[in-house]
């Protein structure tokens, strides 16, 4: 069952886009007639060029931002679209990469950092200091106690094995390998990523 | 992709198997439909069930879920004996004229050399000469060479054997070959594009084998048109590989082993030799990559004097393996005490979800970096959540993981490339900063990484060396630009300090760094190549070479000079991807030498042997693809019933790992996307939650029939893991099969929901089994056993 959204939320949007499509229709040639034409939310925008994040077809998009000149304003994401000079999509986009505005933008999205004790039955909110700070620890701990520097035969194998690190397809080339240092400066063998599943 | 994309559109037929690209890659479907429309392409579409793509094929044959290798064995088959294979081709661009050692054989279900449960390969090799060379028959007819044992294997591959097994008539599977073998014509090409229906089994990498076999025959291994074309569902799932896996090092460099105690045994262990004279064997340049690659970890301290850093990096003990099933396993067997996952969720996308949990239970600490709060971050609220759903969860109270859970940038808050499944690099921009306290993955990598090290430098502790070792040398190190890491990637010429333009220039001697060789090229002097928007198509075939970049050395279509014949004449004058003017080859990027002549040297420049496998002697569970049943499986099988499922398959033995019988769950599971949604994502976002909000269960029409259930009717699926309920969906999409004489039904069960999100529902890999491909370590998500019930 929907949880957060309602039918009666979709219905209204539905309505809403039915609504403004039509005026689009009835009314263009009278506003045009009456000389105000209204300017589309993108006409002052800032665009960044971006990729798709979803499936490896690889679509452009535009993202269309506001605010970015102005002094002590954040920009913010009002659009964003197919981006038309790519090979691959020519300004297309599938169900999902045409709502990628809802996505950066969901009410879901992690602001905080957040803890759960051992034990917990609730998230804490922490700050960054502190988790770095504790992770460090952490991965220390777990390190000095599990690192093997030579094996049974006495050969120099300098690896871990009590920390397994997952992850990376939904990133970048340099974020990868960024992870693949990181991986190789603790030493650790379990390392997997969505290529894999 | 060998190919790409917007290469589909030059293709004549267009075999989609294993995935339905009209659902989930529908921008990229479009070059499908361009074939059809410009180039009259016939469209086979082979699938368990009729999708958007069957509706616009012009021949749909539905098969059983995990009998593809059935099929293309039946195509193999097929194209032998009927003479449908491009002979010319897979006698100069395939090992179909190698010989093999006496003794390789193949009864029973397994090939030579099996016994007690292992195999020895070394009836599997070529018959070497006396200077190490494989002994070839040109005219293919040694009843040793590949091309002759090929025949005979495949020879049992009949239509009825395959309708047999597969579950369609002879009729259809003959109607599917007439219509894929019309690309043995020289001029003529065909493409295969595939998904996810072939990944998800326990004998994976063997049909992707397969595949590539079939394409061979035909011709069609550096074809425009052609090509063994993974779509690959996520936007940097191959950017992610080509960084490495738990067995490979940047660049598919092997990880080291144990027994390679020092950098130059490794690089004796590791560097091919050349198994024909003609053989250009570019692998032969590992020790430039290895190397050029340690000067990157380890920047000044790598030296000559200490193997450049080879030590620090961690040896795996030979024979062993740490993918997926196996590390999750120790982890539920306690043997781990941290987890450490950026952007990936395991509890809803590993197999068997309650063995998943349990496993994260297990960890003393889980560190998640997200977008937004996933199960694997909530595993521990999965009974406060769900705990109907997950009777073996236990209280939050009873569970001692500590939990850090991170705010992470998504994709448009940073920069950086995404290789999408054409290989291409394609630059993004970032175009905001990320939400509240979220951060960017580079700077939360950085911190993470930089504590540690900091602890090491104060307190010392055990080998610190690697850590302190590894170079971290960005302008601001606990903020590295993307740029400098992309710029590091390419690789520099350390003696003048500038970014060298390809792996052409890396050299062995230290005096190159690179942080994955087969990205050189991405960033050299003249700037960002993957930023680039050039939008020129000079051969003609969209290939559009200055549009991003595309690995490796911005070639399009990779094995392209195979297109053209020994003599360097393309198979198809108006298709030609290469051209030879008697001096350089033009086009795309020569896949060869750019000045060599095509009589001088072989046309698989990265194979030892200088020519295509038909037959691959690394592979573990023989050096064919042969047909065996998933791990549970509705039938014994046809070919062999004393080797049913696959003799290397990889499963583990915990309590949680059970299996199940036909008795007990006589229907066969599938799993699916929705086009409406992104994997374990677009929960979180209101369209697409709202377009498909909820889970359901596909039934095929005539078993709803027989148990009373009509669309809508609450049943329930279970497996050997576990069950789950939802809604009927009653179809003919999904037709009855018959397969040994019995009447087999299949269940579709769509993936996307989960316990926290906009929108809820079951887990599908509650019911998926852990087992798992011996190859690549890939889980057995499709074709595994079910019981279905009616509820409501």
């Amino acid at each position: 069952m929907p949880k957060d959204s309602s039918r009666r939320e979709f219905i209204k949007r539905s309505t809403k886009g039915a609504a403004v499509g039509g005026a689009v229709a009835a009314t263009a040639p009278v506003a045009a007639a009456e000389g105000s034409p209204k300017l589309l939310k993108t006409a002052h925008t800032n665009q960044s060029t971006s990729i798709c994040p979803y499936c490896a077809v690889g679509c452009s998009v535009v993202v269309h931002t506001l605010g970015d000149k102005s002094r002590n304003v954040k920009p913010a994401i009002v659009h964003i679209e197919g981006d038309p000079e790519s090979p691959i999509n020519r300004g297309t986009l599938c169900p999902k990469g045409a709502s990628l505005e809802e996505f950066v933008q969901s009410d879901r999205r992690l602001t905080t950092v957040q803890y759960r004790a051992p034990g917990s039955r609730t998230w804490t909110r922490i700050s960054w200091a502190e988790a770095v700070t504790k992770m460090a620890r952490r991965i220390k701990d777990a390190r000095d106690h599990g690192f093997e520097t030579t094996d049974a035969q006495g050969r120099t194998v300098n690896r871990l094995d009590n920390i397994a690190m997952i992850g990376g397809c939904t990133d970048t080339n340099e974020i990868n390998y960024l992870l693949s240092k990181f991986r190789f400066g603790l030493g650790l063998l379990s390392y997997e990523n969505q290529s894999r599943l | 992709m060998t190919n790409g994309w917007t290469d589909v559109s030059n293709a004549d037929v267009v075999l989609v198997m294993g995935g339905n690209p009209a659902e989930n890659h529908p921008v990229g479907f479009r070059f499908v439909m361009e074939a059809k429309r410009l180039r009259k392409a016939k469209i086979v579409c082979v699938d368990p069930r009729f999708t958007r793509t069957a509706a616009v094929s012009d021949l749909y044959v539905p098969i059983r879920s995990g009998t593809d290798i059935a099929f293309l064995g039946g195509l193999i088959h097929y194209a032998l004996s009927e003479n449908k294979y491009q002979r010319k081709y897979v006698e100069q661009h395939t090992n179909a004229s190698f010989l093999i050692a006496e003794g390789f054989d193949f009864s029973e279900g397994h090939f030579s050399g099996w016994k007690d449960g292992k195999y020895d390969k070394s009836t599997w090799q070529y018959e070497l000469d006396a200077q190490g060379y494989a002994k070839v028959d040109p005219a293919l007819e040694h009843p040793r060479c590949v091309f002759q044992l090929m025949k005979k294997h495949y020879s049992r591959y009949t239509p009825d054997v395959v309708a047999n097994i597969c579950g369609c008539t002879a009729e259809e599977f003959l109607k599917a070959a007439a219509m894929i073998t019309i690309a043995a014509a020289e001029d003529k090409s065909g493409t295969v594009l595939y998904a996810l229906g072939w990944t998800h089994h326990s004998f994976a990498v063997q049909l992707i084998h397969a595949a590539a076999m079939v394409q061979l025959l035909m011709g069609n291994i550096g074809m425009p048109g052609g090509g063994v074309n993974a779509q690959r569902g996520h936007a940097n799932i191959q950017g992610s590989t080509d960084m490495g896996a738990w067995n490979m090092l940047p660049g598919y460099l092997k990880i080291p082993r144990a027994n390679q105690t020092s950098l130059g045994e490794y690089l004796k262990a590791n560097t091919p030799k050349p198994l024909r004279p003609n053989s250009l064997n570019y692998w032969g340049n590992t020790p430039k990559f290895m190397t050029s690659l340690l000067k990157a970890y380890y920047g000044p301290k790598a030296t000559a004097a200490n193997g450049y850093g080879y030590d620090w990096l961690p040896k795996v003990a030979e024979g062993a393996d740490h993918s997926w099933g196996t590390f999750f396993d120790e982890m539920n067997a306690g043997k781990m005490e941290g987890l450490i996952s950026f952007g990936m969720n395991p509890v809803a996308n590993g197999p068997n979800t309650p063995k998943m949990i349990r496993a994260l239970s297990k960890l003393k600490w889980l560190i998640v970096a997200e977008n937004f709060e996933t199960e694997t971050a909530a595993f521990w609220r999965a009974q406060e959540l769900a705990g109907k759903e997950y009777p073996q969860s236990v209280k939050a109270e009873e569970i001692a993981t500590e939990v850090f859970l991170l705010p992470a940038a998504c994709f448009a808050e940073k920069d950086g490339a995404f290789v999408n499944s054409s290989r291409w690099l394609q630059w993004k921009e970032a175009a905001v900063d990320p939400p509240g306290e979220a951060r960017r993955d580079q700077e939360i990598i950085a911190d993470l990484f930089l504590a540690v090290r900091a602890l090491y430098e104060k307190e010392g502790g055990k080998a610190p060396e690697p850590v302190l070792n590894m170079q971290w040398n960005y302008a601001k190190p606990h903020a590295p630009t993307l740029r400098e890491v992309a710029r590091e990637v390419n690789g520099v010429d350390l003696e003048t300090g500038k970014q060298l333009n390809g792996f052409g220039e890396l050299k062995d001697d230290g005096s190159t760094s690179c942080g994955n060789w087969i990205y050189s090229g991405s960033w050299p002097e003249a700037g960002n190549q993957m930023a680039r928007r050039g939008q020129v198509d000079p051969t003609g075939l969209g290939l559009y070479p200055e549009w991003a970049w595309s690995w490796p050395a911005n070639r399009r279509i990779l094995y392209n000079r195979a297109s053209t014949d020994d003599q360097g004449k393309p198979w198809d004058q108006t298709r030609a991807p290469l051209r030879w003017n008697g001096k350089r080859w033009s086009g795309d990027t020569p896949d060869y030498k750019a000045d060599a002549s095509p009589e001088s040297m072989a046309s698989f420049i990265m194979l030892p042997e200088g020519v295509a496998r038909l037959f691959a002697p690394d592979l573990v569970e023989g050096p064919f693809p042969e047909h065996y049943e998933p791990a549970e499986s509705p039938v014994d099988n046809a070919l062999h019933p004393n080797a049913n499922a696959n003799p290397m398959l990889k499963t583990y033995k915990s309590d949680m790992d059970a299996f199940g019988t036909a008795k007990d769950f006589p229907f066969v599971a599938i799993t699916y996307r929705l086009t409406e949604h992104f994997h374990y994502w677009t929960k979180h976002t209101s369209s697409s939650s709202e377009l498909q909000s909820n889970f359901f269960v596909e039934v095929p029409e005539e078993l709803a029939t027989e148990k009373g259930i009509v669309s809508g009717t609450k049943v329930r699926v279970s497996s050997a893991r576990g069950d789950l309920e939802g809604p009927a969906l009653v179809t003919k999409r999904l037709r009855t099969l018959k397969v040994s004489g019995r009447k087999v039904y299949q269940i579709g069960l769509p993936i996307h929901w989960g316990f926290v999100g906009k929108v809820h529902g079951p887990l599908i890999n509650k019911l998926t089994p852990s087992a798992y491909d011996p190859n690549c370590g890939t889980p057995e998500y499709k074709g595994f056993l079910v019981n279905l019930e009616k509820l409501g």
